[in-house]
């Protein structure tokens, strides 16, 4: 590597088993999750508990499947709103906060440090109570019992405009100003020359609000049980009692594959964009 | 005299009237500024700003939720620093946790990053998944539940009594002694978040050549290399874990309630945000709760306050 002090041999060596010793630690509930997924109802409810399944199956998964095509409103609807307000709000998110981190970071205008302080005073104050004066405005914006209550909002979260400012600061505005010389606009800036460069960031960003919107159960907005999310869809089934903690066991697992896989996508391709960038080696 | 005076007076009115012109004129300037920010800011004060001044404005008055709020001035706020002695617990635990789910958490994740960077880019890929993973849904909670339960689940207690540690089983979740340090392992199991991640993205934009000019300058060994280049470097991703840090240590309950129960036993692992929720939503005393979130606010900011002014001393 092109670090000039890189460890010896003996160095490295104990860099990687710790490492080693710490990844068994910290895959063991993964781990667990997914040899749940596989275990028939009675290992599950066994005593003394296994780790790994003895007679794996995919019963569970069968089981869940059938519960779910046993529920009034259609599966898929749930579905749908969940992968929806996902795939809109984490686009917005990333959108908006990106484009006024943008700002914030490199142009220079009265009150934007106050901007950004305010923004991230705010990440402090405890959602809880903001829950009931928000409640009020999205009834006044009729927004209640929509997608939108729950997608709206997400788009100026402070924690996108925080990432993102930080990042857009270490752009270098010699970049900035030729394109501004060539005589490219402020958004063409942003979108053409800003954006590609900061890919790891947003690429992070993805990862994280894929993973709130995901995991939204969206309860006090919405009623209608057509608009209801995924994770109410799933708890509904799961609260039946101690017959289905094998579908409860797979629901789990389920929850987790969409944002590890979009995790796992944004992984590559941050490696990639770093290997090309020209600013690593 | 007193023309000195109104001269004086003058000068000062033409200096404010010049001030407010050339603060116009830099307005007027920066207006694109403002249009591309317009978005952002129109959706933030109406979803956050707005809110959190209703809540703070709440903090002074008792309001039930069904009726219209009463003002009580400062009554909530005596209550809670003389009369609540369970506040008190909350606050004590909140600090404990947050030094290890904060503090610990942050440490661990800048190490861990630290370390993975160097490997080939392959085996990097494979280590940062299985840090994060816990972290990807709440739903890791029902597992940790299972597996430190005290029944016949309990997989944790099962192995210690095989092994012979233990002759009883120990109700890690529910006994008093006990469910702190399980919580404080928890949160430490679940730490490498976004921190992590903006640490891992920080420290792939660390310009090389830095490294290369350092070595020049008689950079010594791999921890000068470390606190002069590498951390400088990634400064505002530093910046960024410590705020968050904090935000999240001090405001997480799901993660808390959801392993020891709503109230904990004894109130043994109780929080500042546990109690905000009790006083919100299950006693709608919403007033006082909002007198919670404005306290809880107050130190999160000052806390910030200390921190920034430590990050700054990296790298000199």
């Amino acid at each position: 590597m092109a670090q000039k002090h890189a460890r010896g041999v003996f160095g490295n060596l104990s860099n990687l088993v710790f490492l080693l010793l710490m990844a068994g630690i910290f895959m063991f509930p993964l781990v667990f999750i997914i040899a749940r997924a596989f275990m028939p109802l009675d290992e599950l409810l066994r005593f003394p508990p296994l780790f790994f399944p003895r007679n794996p199956t995919f019963q569970n998964f069968v089981d869940l499947a059938n519960l779910m095509a046993g529920s009034w409103v259609p599966f898929g609807r749930y579905i749908f709103n969940t992968v929806f307000i996902t795939v809109v709000g984490s686009f917005g998110h990333i959108m908006v906060a990106s484009l006024a981190a943008y700002v914030l970071a490199k142009h220079k205008f009265p009150g934007a440090t106050a901007m950004f302080t305010i923004v991230i005073f705010s990440l402090m104050f405890a959602p809880q109570v903001t829950m009931i004066p928000n409640y009020l405005i999205l009834t006044r914006l009729r927004f209640i019992d929509t997608y939108w209550a729950l997608i709206i909002p997400a788009f100026a979260l402070p924690i996108g405009l925080f990432l993102m400012k930080q990042f857009m600061e270490q752009l270098h505005d010699s970049l900035l100003e030729s394109a501004k010389i060539d005589g490219a606009n402020e958004l063409t800036i942003f979108m053409v020359i800003a954006m590609p460069m900061v890919k790891p960031a947003w690429l992070t960003l993805m990862i994280i609000s894929v993973q709130q919107m995901w995991n939204m159960d969206g309860r006090s907005y919405i009623f209608t049980e057509q608009y209801k999310m995924l994770p109410i869809a799933f708890q509904q089934i799961v609260q039946g009692g101690i017959a289905r903690t094998g579908p409860a066991a797979v629901n789990v697992l389920v929850m987790l594959i969409v944002p590890l896989t979009v995790f796992l996508i944004n992984q590559a391709r941050m490696v990639e964009t770093m290997a090309t960038s020209g600013l690593k080696e | 005299m007193s023309d000195a005076l109104t001269v004086g007076l003058q000068k000062r009115v033409q200096d404010t009237a010049g001030y407010l012109r050339r603060l116009g004129t830099r307005i007027y300037n920066s207006r694109e500024s403002y249009y591309l920010l317009a978005p952002y800011a129109i959706l933030f004060t109406t979803f956050t700003i707005i809110p959190v001044l209703m809540s703070m404005g709440l903090s002074f008055t008792y309001y039930n939720i069904l009726e219209p709020p009463k003002w009580v001035g400062w009554l909530n706020y005596v209550n809670l620093l003389l009369n609540d002695e369970i506040f008190i617990i909350a606050v004590q635990n909140t600090l404990l946790f947050a030094l290890f789910s904060g503090l610990v958490g942050y440490l661990m994740a800048l190490l861990f990053a630290w370390m993975i960077n160097e490997l080939p880019a392959k085996i990097r890929s494979v280590f940062v998944l299985i840090f994060y993973a816990p972290t990807v849904t709440f739903a890791t909670f029902t597992i940790f539940q299972i597996i430190f339960s005290g029944d016949a689940q309990g997989i944790f207690n099962a192995k210690l009594i095989e092994f012979g540690i233990i002759q009883q089983p120990i109700n890690w979740l529910y006994d008093p002694n006990y469910m702190k340090y399980v919580v404080i392992a928890v949160l430490l199991w679940m730490s490498l978040g976004i921190n992590f991640l903006a640490f891992i993205a920080g420290l792939q934009g660390v310009d090389r050549s830095l490294y290369e000019a350092g070595y020049i300058d008689g950079i010594k060994n791999r921890w000068q290399e470390l606190w002069y280049i590498t951390l400088p470097s990634m400064k505002p991703q530093l910046m960024f874990g410590a705020v968050m840090s904090i935000t999240t240590s001090f405001t997480m309950m799901f993660q808390i309630v959801m392993l020891v129960g709503d109230p904990s036993t004894d109130y043994a692992a109780h929080t500042i945000v546990a109690h905000l929720q009790d006083y919100g939503y299950r006693r709608f005393d919403m007033g006082y709760a909002s007198a919670i979130a404005t306290l809880l606010f107050l130190m999160m900011v000052f806390l910030n306050k200390g921190v920034q002014r430590l990050l700054k001393k990296v790298g000199t």
